[in-house]
């Protein structure tokens, strides 16, 4: 057949060849880059403060509970008012230019106007209360926000991070003396640590009647 | 001589028992190569543009407005509404999903029965069962309300953690009719090849030489190639002949799975498959009979051919039959209520009376005409009939979506369906494309299977010549 040169015959292979690459690397392209462990995971936004996690939680040892009040009796975890910085601000660094804002809000009432990092969209309800009061810490989602200078956006909080949970309950409960408690571990030893994940965790989850939810409508109301 | 006590002739039925011929015998091979590539290689006739514009409107112009209209807008500029939320959309799908049946029918199951006569139909039936399937694939993909979410339909792995409901027979249908449409493209495809590399070896032209060549692959017809396109061709029927049966009895259970007094049978996978074989073969016979005459192909597409259509068909009309009378049956055995209700209102309900009865009459009682052979035989009115069959199961489908719908167990929710003028516009829209697709079809490659045809003709028995003549 002189209408189709030899080399021809590889056509049909090198197009499949072809489809089959550019497929594997269209899917790869998009799992990595479409998806909120790219689109969202390390977003940190400029602060109005340079307020440090790291040295208020991490180093000076300040429980997450005494700004954000909220978390265990409320779905919102509450940002801290300018009067709560002041317990403390009105005698340390009581002059220092950082904390012009905070100072200018608690004494006029404005609020400081934070950006938001971790935003769950208006068709998830996630209850901060229920998950913080069944041992679930909030290291879960947040990270090691003890180890932060400014807050990161650490985990996907993608719907699959979510059910990855919600499908092992058992696997990421703790006591809930420790839900706060970021660096806490079962144990040093890491084989012992997960031992212990797997058969106290079983326990708490029995203990506290942890349910599996994975409905719809637990979340989507 | 013992031979010449047992001649052929003797032993001979007398002349009326005689089978009619199924093959052009006596022809040459090389009368059949003119023969079956002469529409192909010959001018466009008058008849193929009047057919083939309308067609090509449908199918360029209305088909996609409808859709950009539909996709745009919403399900809202259907009829779909409480408490009927199936209409046109599942109708339709159901229809062309049953359409399509008869081809593999005819080109799988009768290749593994070893019936010789299939040669002559099979591949205008493939094509109609791979234009078909591509028209019923069309309407799952619309029917949802945002349809740039179907691809959550395939298991994808996704940042939502989420799978397809694998329990759910809505989503075997999307692997049923996937397969379906890719198995009845490859078998058509691979049947295609022999006769593609006949059209480039025949064709003048440098154009028609390259885009016969380039589908052909560069077949060459030697005993190498044979062998193994033999040995595809029957792994392919194998997996297309099981198709008939799964891809039907998967659409059924579509029904058969909800909680709703007309859905809820247990027979409704065969019922489909028997429908879907029934209203196929319909189609068939409304697409041969004009097409044989028009492309001069009576000699090869023989009126026993319609024939044996024609008693396909009777089976299937009687099976239909059976499965009408045993749905009756039980709904007033099983002493329901519900289902004694939604039955009576099939045939006597204010709403759509005329849709039971539709497919009593032409589903079950029409086809006992072919009972005959002067009926069989006269084309006009087989062809009416065909058509006719193809509209009573339509109306068999419209029956079970829309009657078993429109009173469901809420009483104040019973409400009345009408289609609106964009159901008939996607409707037209789809019946258009498998026409232009197949008017496409039958003008550029051969209709009928030039090498199939000469492996069934009686030159080709390697015992012709040899006294006992050659199989028919």
């Amino acid at each position: 057949m002189s209408l189709f040169p030899k080399w021809t015959n590889w056509l049909p292979l090198c197009i499949v060849g072809c489809l089959a690459f550019g497929g594997a690397a269209v899917t790869a392209a998009v799992t990595y880059y479409f998806t909120p462990k790219y689109t969202r995971v390390g977003y940190e936004p400029v602060q109005p403060v340079p307020f440090s996690h790291k040295i208020h939680a991490g180093e000076l040892g300040m429980d997450c509970r005494y700004c954000h009040t909220g978390v265990e009796k409320s779905w919102f975890s509450n940002i801290p008012a300018a009067s709560t910085c002041m317990n403390c601000h009105n005698q340390v660094l009581k002059d220092d230019p950082r904390l012009a804002i905070v100072r200018e809000s608690a004494r006029t009432g404005k609020a400081i106007p934070w950006v938001q990092v971790h935003i769950t969209p208006d068709y998830v309800y996630f209850n901060h209360a229920v998950h913080v009061r069944r041992g679930i810490s909030c290291v879960e989602c947040h990270g090691r926000i003890d180890e932060m200078d400014e807050v990161q956006h650490a985990k996907p909080l993608s719907m699959s991070f979510c059910l990855n949970c919600h499908r092992h309950p058992a696997a990421f409960i703790r006591p809930v003396s420790k839900v706060t408690d970021l660096g806490w571990q079962w144990s040093t030893n890491a084989d012992e640590a997960a031992h212990l994940q797997r058969v106290e965790g079983a326990k708490l989850v029995a203990h506290m009647r942890v349910q599996s939810l994975q409905n719809c409508s637990a979340c989507h109301r | 001589m013992t031979e010449s006590v047992l001649q052929p002739e003797s032993l001979a039925p007398p002349a009326e028992l005689q089978r009619a011929p199924m093959s052009p015998a006596g022809r040459s091979f090389g009368w059949l190569n003119d023969k079956l590539t002469a529409f192909n290689e010959g001018r466009t006739p008058l008849w193929w543009w009047v057919l083939f514009l309308p067609a090509a409107f449908c199918a360029m112009a209305l088909l996609p407005a409808m859709l950009i209209y539909k996709i745009s807008t919403g399900v809202g500029v259907w009829g779909n509404n409480m408490p009927v939320m199936w209409g046109w959309d599942i109708i339709n799908f159901v229809w062309w999903v049953g359409v399509a049946h008869a081809g593999t029918l005819i080109s799988a199951l009768l290749f593994l029965t070893r019936q010789h006569w299939r040669t002559a139909i099979g591949r205008a039936a493939e094509a109609m069962t791979v234009f078909a399937v591509a028209m019923a694939g069309l309407y799952p993909a619309i029917h949802v309300g945002r349809s740039w979410f179907d691809w959550y339909m395939f298991p994808v792995p996704t940042s939502n953690g989420l799978w397809p409901q694998f329990r759910s027979p809505l989503m075997w249908d999307v692997f049923a009719v996937n397969t379906y449409l890719i198995v009845s493209t490859l078998f058509w495809y691979m049947g295609l090849i022999p006769d593609l590399a006949v059209m480039r070896d025949r064709s003048r032209s440098r154009v028609g030489k390259f885009c016969y060549g380039l589908f052909a692959l560069g077949w060459t017809g030697s005993a190498h190639q044979w062998h193994n396109f033999e040995k595809a061709y029957v792994v392919l029927s194998g997996l297309a002949t099981l198709l008939v049966f799964t891809v039907s009895s998967i659409v059924g259970m579509d029904f058969a799975t909800a909680q709703l007094a007309g859905w809820h049978e247990t027979i409704f996978p065969f019922y489909f498959v028997a429908g879907a074989v029934f209203c196929g073969f319909g189609m068939v016979l409304v697409l041969l009979i004009p097409l044989r005459k028009w492309c001069r192909l009576e000699d090869i597409i023989t009126l026993a051919h319609i024939d044996k259509i024609c008693k396909m068909t009777l089976l299937m009309g009687c099976v239909m039959g059976y499965i009408y009378a045993v749905e009756f049956f039980i709904a007033w055995y099983s002493g329901s209520p519900y289902d004694a209700w939604v039955f009576g209102h099939r045939m006597f309900g204010h709403a759509y009376w005329y849709g039971g009865w539709a497919m009593i009459i032409v589903n079950a009682s029409m086809p006992q005409l072919f009972w005959f052979k002067k009926v069989r035989q006269n084309l006009v009115l087989v062809f009416i009939m065909a058509v006719l069959i193809n509209i009573g199961m339509w109306f068999e489908r419209f029956t079970i979506i829309v009657g078993s719908l429109y009173q469901d167990f809420l009483p104040a929710n019973w409400g009345v369906y009408y289609p609106t003028w964009v159901d008939l516009g996607v409707y037209l829209g789809t019946l258009g494309a498998f026409f232009m697709l197949y008017l496409l079809f039958v003008r550029f490659v051969p209709m009928v299977p030039v090498s199939e045809v000469k492996g069934a003709m009686p030159q080709a028995n390697p015992h012709f010549g040899n006294g006992k003549g050659g199989r028919a």
